[in-house]
């Protein structure tokens, strides 16, 4: 690791005043992605503001129809929390199925998101419960603010505070787990908005980061059964391609993680 | 330069750091504290896990700045004298180990899995949560028998205290 300069922010506030005095700051939240990539020189911050420790980024509200994880709320606490698993069990399942159990102490909802890695889990619930990220700005729909790989809307020097998901009637996430990194080979998060919408949202799949999955929307629509899925083909156009598998077979992951969801969702 | 204050298994320690140290380079470099390993140093194999604060990280992952004012507990910490930790205990009755490398990581894991768990443990749950430990030696066998073992003496030695 190159040498930096750490700063711990005891709020908001103070975390954007040190960001503004610094030449080309990072901010840190639970460390688990920013740590390994620094200490494979990938990205050598001139300063990290550490913004773990800022109370008014931890906890998790339900109000009303809406569920808001703050943005530092590490996953374990997520998947531990008794209104996550009650009104939207589907997230407490994604997060105990992401990283491992000393990265799920660490690692937070706002780190994965602002990092926005194109294998994350996060972003898919994001995305297919049509959630909003909140920042000490502005609010940004989950549509607008996944910009593609790695990249967000978010502005330097932007942090966000919270993620706000309206509470669905149902929804299933699942996924096939690299069996090293745990990242998801590909991921199906799929959602029946009380409203009847149905969105579907892949991750792991696209070269372009987390997509969603229009012809499986649309069959969900019609009939919110896994077997609804079987007559749907997914183009491998545009699909991740490596050593760990191919574009058709992500393609196929995409309709059978699909259907999983769907039947974990009930 | 920063100087991080820590409480390493029940002391009080001040060191001076560079703000880029690792939690587990203060551990080893600086409070002679080797029983923590580095074994991939990516946050894939688990040899560095303590707790902190409670809670079982990777100290490879962690900037010791982000400890300041924590609690910490490594392998050298969980014995009371020459008694081992009923992990530990378990671990050596059981020959939970070949090398011995992984072995610091997976008993501090497997503390904090028994302590979420309690009583409810089997064995899928023990494979389960030990996905983030490696070992290159024991195909994982034994070690999953002495965390089994462990669960039930943890629970005896609770209600003894």
């Amino acid at each position: 690791m190159y040498k930096t300069t750490y700063h711990r922010a005891s709020s908001v506030d103070e975390a954007i005043s040190l960001f503004g005095k610094s030449s080309e700051a990072k901010f840190l939240a639970g460390g688990q992605t920013l740590l390994p990539v620094m200490k494979q020189r990938l990205a050598s911050p001139s300063d990290v503001i550490d913004l773990g420790k800022i109370k008014e980024l931890q906890g998790v509200e339900l109000s009303g129809d809406v569920l808001t994880i703050k943005a530092a709320t590490t996953y374990y606490d997520i998947m531990t929390n008794a209104d996550v698993k009650k009104v939207i069990p589907a997230i407490a399942h994604l997060t105990s199925v992401l990283g491992d159990p000393a990265v799920r102490y660490r690692g937070t909802i706002g780190g994965s998101i602002a990092n926005n890695d194109p294998a994350a889990d996060f972003p898919a619930a994001l995305v297919a419960l049509a959630a909003t990220v909140k920042t000490n700005k502005r609010s940004i729909s989950a549509d607008d603010f996944f910009k593609g790989l790695f990249t967000t809307a978010l502005e330097d020097g932007e942090i966000i505070t919270a993620v706000s998901f309206p509470i669905p009637a149902k929804a299933g996430y699942e996924k096939m787990r690299h069996p090293a990194s745990r990242f998801a080979l590909t991921g199906v998060f799929v959602a029946q908005a009380k409203s009847g919408e149905v969105r579907v949202a892949a991750t792991g799949a696209s070269q372009s980061g987390v997509m969603r999955v229009g012809a499986i929307e649309a069959a969900l629509k019609a009939n919110w059964s896994p077997s609804a899925i079987d007559g749907v083909s997914i183009s491998a156009n545009g699909l991740l391609a490596d050593i760990h598998g191919t574009a058709e077979y992500r393609a196929n992951l995409v309709k059978v993680m699909a259907q999983r969801a769907v039947a974990a969702a009930g | 330069m920063s100087t991080v204050k820590l409480t390493v298994n029940g002391k009080a320690v001040a060191v001076d750091v560079e703000d880029r140290t690792l939690l587990v380079q203060v551990l080893r470099d600086h409070l002679n504290l080797t029983g923590t390993h580095v074994g991939c140093d990516t946050s894939q194999c688990g040899a560095c896990v303590v707790h902190v604060d409670g809670r079982a990280v990777k100290s490879c992952t962690m900037l010791a700045g982000q400890a300041d004012g924590a609690s910490v507990t490594t392998i050298e910490g969980i014995a009371k004298g020459d008694e081992l930790h009923p992990m530990q205990a378990a671990f050596r009755d059981n020959h939970g180990l070949q090398c011995g490398y992984c072995t610091p990581g997976m008993i501090m894991s497997s503390i904090d899995i028994v302590q979420r768990h309690g009583g409810q443990l089997d064995e899928a749950t023990v494979r389960q949560e030990l996905e983030g430990n490696i070992c290159r030696c024991t195909g994982y066998h034994n070690i999953v028998k002495a965390v089994l073992d462990a669960a039930g003496r943890m629970k005896v030695s609770q209600a003894a205290e």
